[in-house]
């Protein structure tokens, strides 16, 4: 392709500030980017295959001939950041293929798996029951981010995982630069080192204590880096995907799902009088809002055909998981938010062997913090605001920065 | 659609996501040691036909598949 029609190709992720928050693409983006496969270029100035039918992004996803790993040369990057600023990559598997990948989840599945996430979930409600506390505390109006959104996920991924609370800022700002596309590349670097100096002190320290206490990491650090499966730098590197990984998503779901809530009285009603349908309102809710907006990028490593299109080895291609979604083969009338309607098949939490490993402990949550929400405030509504609600416009993750609220 | 069906799970692929005990938690089981599948009935019940088709759907790594179940026939077909 030349580079004179290459200016002529739209733009991914496209910028737009207008959007309303609920909406993941305004109409015009969407006939832009219908395709179904679409060429589209990259703020790299690379190009790349945009996917957009539900039935396409699962094939796309689950198919061996794409990879994940962002270092392989051609790999599809949505930032202009070389790879390598994000310095040590051993243990994040979420950008590994093959059997690479396999063995890294695979030390994990068992911690995530529904039976071990329904064993905690009174300590789940029990940090909900507190965040609620401190919402009441400090309004009204208070802001449902910094109260509720942010600090539940936080605290639960702290608990499981071992990690101090009281170093939230700390880590918080850190990861959130990590998924930031508009960091700068310094920022980047240095974030992403004194993430992995912190967790490697931790780490370390949980190895070296002869005394295992019972969360996931000391787990680990028994099951697998004391028998010489795991290297230390794996575990940290695990550690900071699974910190990262276990609160922005979850606090950008809550914050989001509860302005969606609020402009639907009556369900955010039914929450509390009808609670044994929360969990199919939560797989809605995944899927009307599909935070993870800039969708997930891949390399071709061999030709694959995908709807319709050829996408040749060394070709990027970027499922994007919100306008499959938005599907309507897949879903009737799909921009109504509808929680009786089967939502299961989306695919917000991706698809494929990546598909997100802590989903039962995201639904949970989520659900929790929305019934108990709804159960203790049956007034909110949002506060007045100047202006339109801050978002993350530049984060992998979309969401709110704060969401003002009464009651 | 219903009708029995024969179910078959394939551990290698399996990636621990969980959706298939979500689904039909009758059928589908994860292993206390892995996380990984466990079938606790390969023949399920004909009322549990639909939820095991959608499981097969929604498994992210395709390690479930359904076959109709064979009607049980005299030996002299076999």
């Amino acid at each position: 392709m030349t580079v004179a029609a290459l200016t002529d190709l739209p733009l991914w992720p496209p910028i737009n500030l207008d959007r309303d928050p609920l909406v993941p693409l305004d109409a015009g983006e969407r006939r832009r980017f219908a395709g179904p496969v679409t060429r589209v270029r990259l703020p790299t100035d690379a190009t790349a295959w945009l996917v957009t039918r539900h039935a396409d992004v699962r094939q796309m996803l689950r198919h061996p001939g794409f990879s994940a790993d962002l270092t392989r040369p051609g790999f599809p990057l949505l930032r202009r950041i070389p790879p390598g600023a994000f310095g040590d990559r051993r243990g994040g598997f979420i950008r590994m293929d093959g059997v690479e990948h396999t063995r890294l989840r695979r030390m994990l599945t068992a911690e995530f798996m529904i039976r071990n996430v329904r064993r905690i979930e009174p300590l789940i409600r029990q940090t909900v029951d507190r965040a609620l506390d401190g919402l009441h505390a400090a309004g009204p109006p208070a802001d449902l981010v910094t109260h509720v959104a942010l600090p539940v996920p936080s605290m639960v991924i702290c608990h499981l995982l071992g990690v101090p609370y009281a170093d939230h800022d700390f880590f918080q700002e850190r990861s959130r630069t990590l998924i930031d596309r508009d960091a700068p590349p310094e920022r980047v670097q240095r974030h992403v080192r004194e993430l992995r100096d912190y967790l490697h002190r931790l780490v370390e320290a949980k190895v070296a204590t002869g005394e295992r206490a019972d969360d996931l990491l000391s787990r680990l650090a028994r099951d697998r880096v004391d028998t010489g499966e795991l290297a230390l730098d794996e575990l940290v590197g695990m550690a900071v995907l699974l910190l990262i990984a276990g609160h922005e998503t979850t606090a950008n779901m809550i914050g989001l799902s509860t302005l969606l809530l609020l402009r639907h009285p009556a369900r955010y009603a039914a929450l509390r009088d009808d609670t044994g349908h929360a969990e199919g309102l939560v797989d809605e809710l995944l899927r009307y809002l599909s935070i993870v907006r800039t969708g997930l990028p891949r390399l071709a490593t061999e030709d694959v055909e995908i709807g319709g299109r050829l996408i040749r080895a060394g070709e990027g291609a970027i499922a994007v998981l919100s306008l499959a979604n938005r599907d309507r083969t897949a879903f009737d009338r799909p921009d109504e938010f509808d929680p009786y309607r089967a939502a299961q098949q989306h695919v917000a939490f991706g698809f494929g062997v990546h598909q997100c490993i802590g989903q039962p402990l995201a639904r949970a949550e989520l659900r929790i913090a929305l019934v108990e929400l709804a159960r203790r405030f049956p007034r909110l509504r949002p506060a007045a605001t100047a202006g339109r609600l801050p978002t993350r416009d530049s984060s992998v993750v979309y969401g709110l920065d704060a969401l003002p609220v009464t009651w | 659609m219903s009708g029995a069906v024969r179910v078959r799970v394939d551990r290698d692929r399996c990636c621990g996501a969980g959706n298939c005990v979500v689904t039909a938690p009758e059928v589908f089981d994860q292993d206390d040691a892995d996380g990984l599948v466990l079938l606790r009935r390969a023949e399920p019940p004909a009322d549990a036909a639909d939820r095991v088709r959608l499981a097969v759907e929604l498994c992210p790594a395709g390690a479930i598949s359904v076959a109709p179940r064979p009607v049980p026939e005299r030996s002299s077909t076999s």
